[in-house]
């Protein structure tokens, strides 16, 4: 335990290097998936009846799909004998956060529509009697929804900062390119090298209660 | 209003940022990287941190390499999403020449497997002579074994041993694992059960596996040889030939082969040469 410290304050260029890493694959795959995100959210907050309630249990299952099912299908997109193979994505740090990308998505949809639908009905209907242009209706409501749109974002970092199975499939877990904190984790047990592996959970651990709190400081925030 | 916008104008920003690092991902052949797919024992048994980071000052190429078994390697291969494999099962090298898959292989190394046990080795295989008698005493025993299980060249050679010990193994002593060498070999440790393992994985990570060691060597048959092969350009055009190329001449001429022999952890040397 003394040793996985030491190697953080001592500034281990590799162990900072795979956090700095994991930080950035799982931010822009965070940042990406928002542009999908936060409008289906929305969109599908605001559909009418018997069709928004399949398509919000349709994201919600799909955002529980596990991590390995979504590396596998990206992967047969990704590799040289897929239809993306072209774009040399597979064992790079792009295929890592396409996958991560696709793990945030659902994730930011089913919670952004959370959100709005927790709002109170007569926000909408206000803006209705006013006669708001649907773009004046989209960002009076999205400002309204902030809290659970930045929920929605802090979440699926979350998920992504920790998940293994799409980083080790596409990324390939190679040495100063694509390891990332839970793959250098993986790796590192496996070698009985349990310091660093210790050192990294230490650092997800922070990053996991930052996270929380996080989350939990914009739920009042709302209230 | 303000910081909707601003949110907005921050995403817009980062995209910005991110497109040269997407660009750089989306070029179709990096023609200074080359990516090898090679198994778990080149890799963790600390070899390739050896001598690649010599091949790549050399040369100025960038070597990534994935890590995965022999059967995974060659699949990889095969997909054409790496330019050139390291692997140890002649069988399914030959095999992947033969498909066209490859457009040259050399010989690079060897070294042998061992088989691991408990210290007390219950099912009694140091009075054992070969390796078909020692499988087929833990077979007999019914002791904890546990397989990689997944196609690499140690758990390949292990089904032969098996085939010729005329034993087919299953129960619930027999333990397929789906992992890499070392996650093995540390899975033996904790159940006090036996393993075949290659001997440079072994020799890098026995610190950690407390209460195993080898408890049968020495048969001709558990020699282990390695090939490198160049993945064919006549199949996926894209594959960096010339750095391909450029690594293998390195692992089989006279510098890697010093580095080869130099290599040794704990003052044991690890892999022989050809």
């Amino acid at each position: 335990m003394a040793q996985a410290f030491e190697l953080l304050f001592r500034g281990d260029a590799e162990t900072w290097g795979i956090i700095g890493r994991s930080l950035a694959f799982s931010f822009f795959a965070t940042i990406f998936s928002i542009i999908p995100g936060v409008p289906l959210g929305v969109l599908i907050a605001w559909k009418p009846g018997r069709g928004k309630r399949f398509a919000a249990s349709f994201i919600h299952a799909i955002s529980a799909v596990p991590t390995v099912v979504v590396g596998l299908f990206v992967y047969s997109f990704i590799s040289r004998s897929g239809p993306l193979g072209f774009l040399g994505f597979l064992y790079a740090p792009a295929g890592v956060v396409l996958g991560q990308f696709f793990l945030a998505t659902p994730l930011v949809i089913s919670v952004t529509c959370a959100g709005l639908e927790a709002l109170d009905p007569r926000f909408r209907e206000t803006l209705e009697t006013f006669g708001a242009s649907p773009l004046r209706k989209l960002t009076a409501t999205l400002r309204e929804a902030k809290s659970a749109i930045l929920a929605s974002v802090v979440l699926a970092f979350g998920r992504v900062i920790g998940e293994v199975g799409v980083s080790t499939m596409l990324g390939g877990n190679i040495r100063n390119a694509t390891r990332t904190m839970t793959t250098a984790i993986a790796l590192d047990a496996a070698r009985g090298e349990f310091e660093r592996a210790l050192s990294l959970g230490l650092v997800l651990l922070v990053i996991a209660v930052v996270i929380n709190v996080a989350v939990s400081g914009l739920g009042h925030h709302e209230r | 209003m303000k910081t909707s916008h601003r949110i907005m104008a921050v995403a817009a920003l980062l995209l910005i940022l991110a497109a040269p690092a997407f660009a750089q991902g989306a070029k179709a052949a990096n023609p200074s990287r080359i990516i090898m797919a090679t198994t778990t024992s080149t890799e963790q048994s600390g070899l390739l941190g050896y001598m690649l980071p010599v091949f790549e000052k050399k040369t100025g190429y960038k070597v990534d390499v994935v890590a995965v078994g022999t059967g995974a390697s060659l699949k990889i291969g095969e997909k054409g999403d790496c330019d050139i494999v390291l692997v140890h099962a002649r069988a399914l090298e030959d095999a992947f020449m033969a498909a066209g898959w490859g457009s040259e292989r050399r010989d690079v190394m060897y070294n042998d497997f061992i088989v691991l046990g408990p210290k007390d080795d219950p099912a009694g295989l140091a009075k054992t002579r070969n390796a078909k008698e020692a499988f087929a005493a833990i077979a007999g025993k019914k002791a904890v074994f546990v397989s990689r299980g997944d196609n690499s060249g140690t758990h390949v050679k292990e089904k032969d041993v098996w085939k010729v010990a005329g034993v087919t193994p299953s129960g619930s002593w027999y333990k397929e694992a789906g992992q890499g060498m070392s996650q093995v070999i540390q899975m033996a440790a904790q159940l006090g059960g036996y393993t075949l393992a290659d001997r440079a994985t072994w020799l890098a990570v026995n610190k950690s596996a407390p209460g195993l060691d080898i408890v049968f060597q020495g048969d001709p048959a558990l020699l282990n040889p390695y090939g490198i092969i160049a993945v064919n350009p006549a199949k996926w055009p894209h594959v960096n030939v010339s750095g391909a190329k450029a690594l293998m001449d390195f692992f089989t001429g006279a510098e890697g082969r010093a580095l080869i022999e130099s290599y040794k952890i704990g003052g044991a040397q690890c892999f022989f040469l050809l």
